[in-house]
């Protein structure tokens, strides 16, 4: 797959709520050929205090519409003037960068588990799971029921389960807590969110003898491999987490 | 046509254009975006005898107009950049130049004694600036003593071009240049970055794993441009411009306070295409300006 850089038009910049937004956008010729998992470096113009690109993961794709897909969390300088961007505005973007989530063996029930922001890549990665004759269970954690973002976009792909640390909406507390992770039913587990959450969903996977994969979101300079500044410590030393990841199997982690 | 090229001592580039060591990989992480043997050169990954891995993560912080790196020379070794790099990267029609590190004069001449050997490698780059290892790299550079003896070391068993990296985090740079000829080097390639730190306030905590780390990017150009412009005045030897080159407008300061070439680094981050780009603006500035020779540019604020 080849790398491109250009500037893609926005299609649409939608407000999930005050901390969450998609992008979406259209390149003029046909989108590359895309896989679950991968990111795009972009190009955050107007200030000197966002001088790097920002890694933000490929949401979902729509080859009909000839569109990607970006769900963003607005976290400083960078996501708010990217919150900003307006309906016919470009975008300019490196991608599609880094590895991709594997597809199970045929007849494996896989889950996906994402928190927060981490839920980004997941839909792309349930789309593709479903195309390919899986059926994806999804637990989704969020923090209260005012920052539950995408449900519907999930739920269209597979049975969604939810969890809030208040109780608001779902299951009260961490993704961690909710029974269907302990239901022991599940080959494969897809996982991205925060720091914390992805390391007990990994504990529980090696515990109980069950395949994981994570999508890591280290601080990148580049995203192409060049600048060495993202790297994980590894059991095969450190790699890079924008060309050997963002995904991981975490046996390959020293979590 | 515009002549481009330059020369260090027999050493031909076909045009002044090189990307910075650290900054560019082996090459092939570009492949996608530009042709690699349009440049006039590359400097690859800083090279040790042996591999190492680096700092810990966190090893890099954004700052204006910039950024601060403590990655500290992460590499495979020189064995496996023999085997595994070197035939890749020999295909391409440019000069390939390896720079070249360590802690002790000894890794320094005992390494240079390796890549003397490899026939298409036309030059290596003494780092002697590093300012993210515990042990050598800029300790060197920044001791006129120690500076004089590694190249003088490394000149006796190196037989090809030798171009020393030199380091901003000293009071008198030129001194350090004029030093470093006298001790046989071929040309000089300034500035590494300049020394710096970050603090997270709201962890309360530094940034980088190591606490310091280099500054790179635009903000450090201004500080790169005078040290070149002083060192261009005190060598008779060529000079490469480094620091916070993003534009051929950049590029062509360096250029008219006395620079030779230059180097494109931390510019490659944030656009892969921008080596190539500046060499085309360069071309288009000469021609515009009824120029034929880039020469007649060099130092043009000094004539």
């Amino acid at each position: 797959m080849a790398k491109r850089i250009e500037s893609l038009i926005i299609i649409d910049n939608k407000r999930l709520n005050n901390e969450y937004f998609t992008l979406e956008l259209s390149p003029d010729d046909k989108i590359p050929e895309m896989k679950p998992g991968q990111f795009a470096q972009v190009k955050v113009e107007g200030s000197p205090e966002t001088f790097l690109r920002r890694p933000i993961s490929i949401h979902d794709i729509n080859p009909v519409k000839n569109t990607i897909k970006f769900l963003v969390q607005i976290a400083g300088k960078g996501t708010e003037t990217l919150s900003k961007l307006k309906r016919d505005n470009y975008l300019n973007i490196i991608y599609p960068l880094g590895n991709s989530f594997s597809l199970p063996p045929k007849g494996h029930k896989p889950l996906l588990a994402g928190g927060g922001c981490g839920i980004a890549p997941l839909l792309f990665m349930a789309r593709y799971l479903k195309e390919n004759g899986f059926s994806p269970d999804i637990l989704l954690g969020f923090r209260n029921k005012e920052r539950i973002i995408e449900f519907e976009e999930y739920v269209e792909l597979g049975e969604v389960f939810l969890t809030t640390e208040d109780g608001s909406r779902g299951e009260k507390g961490f993704l961690t807590d909710h029974p269907v992770l302990k239901s022991m039913k599940y080959d494969m587990v897809y996982c991205c969110g925060p720091d914390p959450m992805m390391r007990a969903v990994a504990a529980y996977c090696i515990k109980n003898d069950i395949a994981c994969e994570v999508s890591l979101e280290n601080l990148m300079g580049c995203g192409i491999g060049a600048c060495l500044c993202c790297v994980v410590d590894t059991v095969k030393g450190n790699l890079c987490t924008c060309t050997d990841g963002p995904v991981f199997n975490i046996k390959e982690l020293k979590w | 046509m515009v002549k481009l090229g330059f020369s260090i001592g027999d050493l031909h580039f076909k045009n002044p254009v090189l990307t910075a060591s650290g900054t560019f990989g082996y090459g092939s992480e570009f492949e996608d975006f530009l042709d690699v043997s349009r440049l006039g050169g590359i400097i690859v990954k800083g090279t040790t005898m042996e591999p190492r891995e680096g700092n810990p993560y966190p090893r890099m912080a954004e700052t204006p107009s910039g950024m601060l790196n403590s990655v500290g020379l992460q590499n495979k070794g020189i064995d496996y950049f023999e085997k595994n790099i070197y035939p890749k990267i020999s295909a391409y029609k440019t000069n390939v130049i390896v720079n070249i590190n360590g802690s002790y004069i000894d890794d320094y001449v005992a390494l240079a004694e390796r890549v003397n050997s490899l026939d298409r490698i036309p030059a290596i780059e003494l780092n002697i600036s590093c300012p993210n290892v515990r042990m050598g790299g800029m300790a060197f550079g920044t001791n006129l003593v120690s500076a004089r003896e590694v190249t003088r070391a490394v000149r006796n068993v190196y037989s090809k071009k030798l171009i020393v990296k030199l380091s901003p985090n000293v009071t008198n740079i030129a001194e350090f240049a004029l030093a470093v000829e006298e001790e046989g080097a071929d040309s000089i390639s300034l500035i590494n970055t300049l020394l710096g730190m970050a603090v997270d306030v709201k962890r309360m905590k530094p940034v980088l794993s190591t606490i310091t780390g280099g500054l790179s990017g635009p903000a450090v150009k201004p500080v790169a441009l005078r040290m070149v412009w002083q060192v261009a005045r005190a060598v008779s030897i060529p000079v490469i411009g480094i620091g916070g080159i993003m534009t051929a407008d950049d590029a062509l300061e360096f250029i008219l306070a006395g620079a030779s070439a230059i180097q494109v680094g931390t510019a490659s981050f944030i656009d892969p295409q921008a080596s190539v780009k500046i060499l085309e603006g360069i071309e288009n500035y000469l021609s515009a300006k009824g120029f034929s020779d880039i020469r007649e540019i060099i130092g043009y604020i000094n004539k």
